[in-house]
């Protein structure tokens, strides 16, 4: 790899200064920045270790009943803290249902927000790719696309958001917090990404030397603890990217549903909320006519981007399958299998 | 009376046999512990580091390097391009035998396929090797690759595998298709698959003067010293190759390959001591892969499901440059009774490296779509595919019509069948569900491979203090050769393993032929039992000749080797130890050598090979299309087991393969560019612990008194056949969709099916 500067600051203020000068990256995990350096993807000329930032490895629980979680906080160590996993069981099934133990002990919550794309074509250094090199040009169009999105991509771009975590999360109302020059601020997880449209190389909405310090999930999130579940279709049940997931929470009283999360991952360029979805849910009830409904809401702007029109039908089956799991209620315990249609929940599947 | 207490003892300890015990591997302790040294784990005094650079094109020539900027990178020693290279006594395009590959050794500025080493960057660290191969930023003039199996006109190849007719037939095929009363045919994909054993290919190559010292991972020893000697000019005795521990060879390590060729040069180049590892995505290229296969299967039967006429036709794929044609179809030749069989072969050249042996080549790709179209026919004729199976029972080896020299088969599928409760299936498919609603299947399939022995050579030695050496140049890929061999050399030589030393690993010991075609126990066995047959003998003669020993005078009756003692075959209370035979006759020690091959006059009687039945069950969610092997049986029969427990590991290990056959793998290509686009471990899907939630493996009695004199078969890669269709066909029983193209990814079942 090219020869880099590796920093390692001791407060917010240096590391933030640090970072803001061009061709400097935040490390933390290293899960997917080393790989990505190694295969020379990217080529920081500076990495700067926030690691050991003080202040940003624990979980918080506010008084309000939310929870504001550190950006160096492992995602196994969020996963299994058991208050966590018992409030938002939803959160925990997708980060369990991520990659592999190994990797999940070291990759960090501000890190996961900032993975990057699994787009073969991202990784392929010898190819045209607009996120590697704007304006060169996206070789995925044409190419192998059956793990492409379709939804929110462009001419520009193709990719996909590979997180289970941010679906969850964006399902829930996340929020980021950001420090940077300036100071703070809160940004709307739903927000934080940027679809591709003409530049796909700017992928969130962080300005240079902005850093993730938390993530916070608000009280009302924890309302739907007993109706959410994370659903994962991969290729094969262990350490694979989604082909499509979703998430889904509900919250149903004397037997209509009165409020309704649904959002969507492997299917777009970013963890993709399905609001209009969601409404179409509102006063109904928990069946499955009115999720197949709410399923076709979510995908009715999808367009296949290649060889994958397959996914829209999938995504649309997967969405309607997270919604009658939620509907059936989270299990007691977390499935072995997490986020796998191998964890059955009787009565759910109408074959 | 001796007999009698040997008998009641329990049967491990009988005749104080070491082989059929399961022991635990050897070199177990040292692996867990990082204690086995690989190939990479050397760094002799003064080593460099060296890192491939290869071609991104696949075909076409490279027109410019900047060999000054990666020179000028701070650690970067020299880059080896055509320009510099040391000179070769041999052409590296010269091909004289069938077991020996064409090789990129820089010879021109020709790019034959993506990931083609164009240079080698040589430096004294890792890290300013690999920045000075990408500084390299090669220009190329570039020509349209050609990738897919459709990309090319088709040729008949002279000959598929290793010399292999690329047609066959016996009966009268057309007139079996025209009077049948059911046929079928098909048409099934396999795509291309790389071998990716956990450790990539890695050499530390050491020059002194005209002496050479190698480590690397190698499953055939001496032909690697050959191939060195011939590439460099040079005796093969000058070359040491030390290859103790391989991380996986599964194939790609048999033939020397380019790249640890170019580690060779490299050292040369450089006059020190060089290090190079290919790195994962290296491995999809210069080292060999199992090529894509198109197969059409024309299968035809009586109105009472006996098979009229059998017709196996491959298409397939070798390189623009050199020759090895996927012999898939041949798997028809041996598994069902039929009075006409043809196979046949067509191959196109794609811009590609060389396909290779990869486990079970051939009979893995063939099997799948043999099993598959076995399950057609017999859903055509109404049967119960095991029923069919059995109803087209081979009692004599079709093509050949030589008799089996044994053949358990029919004790495999009622081992497994009964194991798996196989007599519970209902014939018609998408008729069982779990209690949550999840399609569930079954499927069988027949496993097969070929018994074969290759050439070997071994050295056993007693010493005065009654231990024992046995020496050969066998090859460990994880397998557990080490200690198999070694069982089998305790035993040739009267011993325990405590009382014994087995030697191996290294080109200096008596060559053991290769590591591959499942026959290495029964090649590096046979020559092992050999050498310790002989120094007992030597040793036998010593002792009945000398008057003051207490076997003199048994040579007419001879005697037993036991636990480092001489009995008298016919009075066992008159034995001596070794050691004093050896300490009164005033020798340090007795050698015995032992040699191995196939027996020509068995061969020519007898169709050997081993066999097996594999059940498999998926579960299918009906919407999604998600697969879950749940379940797995496998029975296989494959003569003398050595170590029942490393043969149940080789097969959990192939039929874990053949469910990521069916399932999981696919080197993806893009077809502009000739580009691997999945040369990583994350997507090259193999399964992972996950997908096996249940997995058995019955070893099925057989024994064997023709294919060798230890009556052992080969167990390295009858798995995969079997397992892969057996799959395959639980899929089709589980959704009543019968998928073609492996492998049997989500989309490919659910795509048409109405929501």
């Amino acid at each position: 790899m090219n020869r880099f500067d590796y920093v390692r600051p001791a407060t917010f203020a240096e590391a933030i200064a640090a970072a803001s000068e061009p061709g400097a990256a935040y490390l933390a995990g290293g899960t997917n920045l080393l790989d990505l350096m190694k295969g020379g993807v990217v080529r920081p000329g500076r990495l700067v270790d926030v690691s050991r930032l003080p202040g940003l490895g624990a979980i918080e629980w506010l008084a309000d009943g939310g929870v504001r979680i550190g950006a160096l906080v492992r995602n196994a160590d969020l996963a299994h803290d058991p208050e966590f996993a018992r409030r938002f069981p939803a959160v925990a099934e997708a980060l369990l249902s991520g990659a592999s133990a190994q990797l999940r002990n070291m990759a960090t919550v501000g890190g996961n927000l900032l993975q990057r794309t699994r787009c073969a074509y991202f990784y392929d250094v010898a190819g045209a790719c607009n996120k590697r090199q704007p304006g060169a040009g996206c070789e995925a169009r044409g190419g192998e696309t059956r793990n492409a999105a379709v939804l929110g991509w462009s001419e520009h771009c193709i990719a996909t958001h590979p997180s289970d975590f941010c679906v969850a999360l964006v399902a829930l109302d996340a929020v980021v917090e950001i420090a940077g020059k300036r100071g703070e601020r809160a940004v709307p997880l739903e927000g934080f990404h940027r679809l591709p449209g003409e530049t796909p190389e700017q992928e969130s909405v962080l300005e240079p030397g902005e850093l993730i310090i938390a993530v916070r999930l608000p009280a009302e999130a924890a309302s739907f603890s007993r109706h959410v579940r994370y659903l994962k279709i991969r290729d094969r049940t262990s350490f694979a990217f989604a082909v499509a997931s979703a998430a889904a929470a509900l919250r149903i009283e004397q037997g209509a549903i009165v409020a309704a999360r649904i959002a969507l991952g492997g299917v777009a360029p970013k963890p993709w909320r399905a609001r209009l979805a969601e409404r179409t849910l509102i006063g109904v009830g928990p069946d499955r006519p009115h999720f197949d409904r709410a399923a076709a809401a979510a995908l009715a702007d999808a367009r296949p981007s290649g060889d994958n029109a397959f996914k829209i039908e999938l995504a649309h089956r997967i969405v309607a399958r997270a919604l009658a799991l939620a509907a059936a209620g989270t299990p007691a315990r977390l499935p072995a299998l997490p986020a796998s249609p191998f964890a059955p929940v009787a009565g759910v599947l109408h074959a | 009376m001796p007999e009698i207490v040997l008998s009641a003892a329990p049967a491990h300890l009988r005749h104080g046999s070491t082989i059929g015990q399961p022991l635990t591997r050897r070199d177990g302790i040292l692996k867990v512990s990082g204690g086995a040294r690989f190939a990479a784990d050397n760094h002799p005094p003064g080593m460099l580091y060296a890192v491939l650079a290869v071609s991104s094109i696949a075909r076409g020539r490279v027109a410019l390097l900047d060999v000054a900027a990666a020179k000028a990178h701070p650690g970067v020693v020299e880059i080896m391009t055509s320009a510099n290279k040391p000179p070769l006594a041999l052409d590296p395009d010269a091909k004289t035998n069938p077991f020996m590959r064409r090789l990129e050794l820089l010879q021109n500025d020709r790019v034959r396929y993506a990931n083609q080493p164009i240079a080698v960057v040589i430096a004294e660290t890792l890290e300013a090797a690999t920045e000075g191969a990408a500084l390299l930023s090669p220009r190329y003039e570039e020509e349209a690759p050609r990738a897919r199996l459709d990309a090319a006109e088709s040729f008949v190849p002279p000959a598929v595998g290793v010399g292999q007719p690329s047609e066959t037939e016996i009966g009268d095929v057309e007139a079996g298709l025209a009077r049948s009363s059911r046929r079928i045919e098909a048409t099934y994909e396999t795509p291309t698959q790389f071998h990716n054993p956990m450790e990539p290919h890695a050499i530390v190559a050491a020059w002194d003067g005209d002496t050479l010292t190698v480590d690397t991972p190698s499953q055939g020893l001496a032909m690697a010293q050959a191939r060195i000697a011939g590439l460099f000019g040079i005796p093969a005795e000058n070359i040491l190759i030390r290859s103790p521990f391989l991380g996986g060879g599964f194939g790609c390590k048999g033939l020397f390959t380019g790249p640890q060729v170019l580690g060779i040069m490299a050292a040369r180049l450089v006059g020190r001591p060089v290090k190079l590892v290919l790195r994962r995505e290296q491995m999809f290229g210069p080292v060999g892969h199992r090529a894509p296969t198109r197969q059409t299967l024309r299968l035809a039967t009586s109105a009472d499901g006996a098979l009229l006429a059998l017709s196996h036709h491959t298409r397939t794929a070798s390189s623009t440059f050199d020759d090895f044609f996927e012999p898939a179809s041949d798997v028809s030749h041996t598994l069902y009774a039929s009075p006409a069989i043809r196979t046949s072969y067509e191959a196109v050249r794609l811009d590609t490296g060389t396909p290779t042996f990869m486990r079970a080549p051939g009979e893995a790709s063939g099997s799948i779509a043999l099993e598959s179209a076995i399950d057609e026919m017999a859903e055509a004729c109404g049967m119960d595919p095991l029923a069919f199976r059995l109803r087209n029972y081979a009692e004599l080896e079709p093509i050949s019509g030589k008799p089996f020299s044994s053949k358990a088969l029919r004790a495999c599928y009622a081992e497994g069948a009964e194991r798996f409760g196989w007599q519970a299936r209902p014939l018609k498919p998408r008729e069982m569900c779990d209690a949550s609603g999840l399609l569930v299947g079954w499927g069988v399939g027949t496993a097969t491979f070929p018994a074969l022995m290759f050439q070997g050579q071994a050295r056993a030695v007693i010493r005065k203090d009654g231990t024992g050496i046995v020496e050969t140049g066998a090859e460990d890929m994880g397998q557990g050769a080490w200690t198999a061999l070694a069982q089998i050399a305790a035993d040739g030589l009267g011993l325990s393993l405590e009382q014994m030393e087995f030697r191996s690993g290294s080109s200096d010991l008596p060559d053991a032929g290769i590591a591959g075609g499942s026959a290495h126990t029964a090649t590096a066995g046979m020559a092992i039992a050999g050498a310790g047959a002989e120094a007992i003998a030597k040793l036998a003669a010593l002792a009945t000749g000398d008057e003051r020993s207490a076997l003199f005078g048994a040579g007419n009756a001879g005697v037993i080797a036991r636990g480092g003692r001489l009995f008298r075959r016919d009075d066992e209370s008159r034995s001596e130890s070794y050691a004093d035979i050896l300490n009164r006759a005033g020798l340090a020690e007795i050698e015995g050598r032992g040699s191995s091959a196939a027996d020509p006059v068995a061969q020519a009687n007898y169709a050997m090979h081993a066999h097996g039945a594999v059940f498999a069950e998926v579960k299918v969610d009906p919407e999604l299309g998600q697969i879950r092997v749940t379940r797995l049986v496998g029975a296989f029969a494959a003569g003398r087991i050595i170590n029942p427990r490393l043969v149940r590991s080789q097969y959990y290990g192939g039929m874990i393969w053949g469910v990521s056959f069916a399932l999981h793998e696919h080197g993806a290509f893009d077809s502009r560019s000739g580009r691997p686009m999945n040369p990583n471990l994350g997507e090259y899907h193999v399964p992972v612990n996950a997908d096996i939630p249940s997995i058995e493996a019955i070893l099925v009695a057989e024994e064997d008194r023709h294919v060798n004199a230890l009556g052992i078969k080969g167990v390295g890669e009858i798995a995969i056949t079997g397992t892969a269709g057996a799959v395959a066909n639980a899929v089709w029983h589980a959704t009543g969709r019968r998928i073609r193209r492996f492998p049997i990814t989500l989309e490919r079942l659910t795509e048409p099916l109405p929501r």
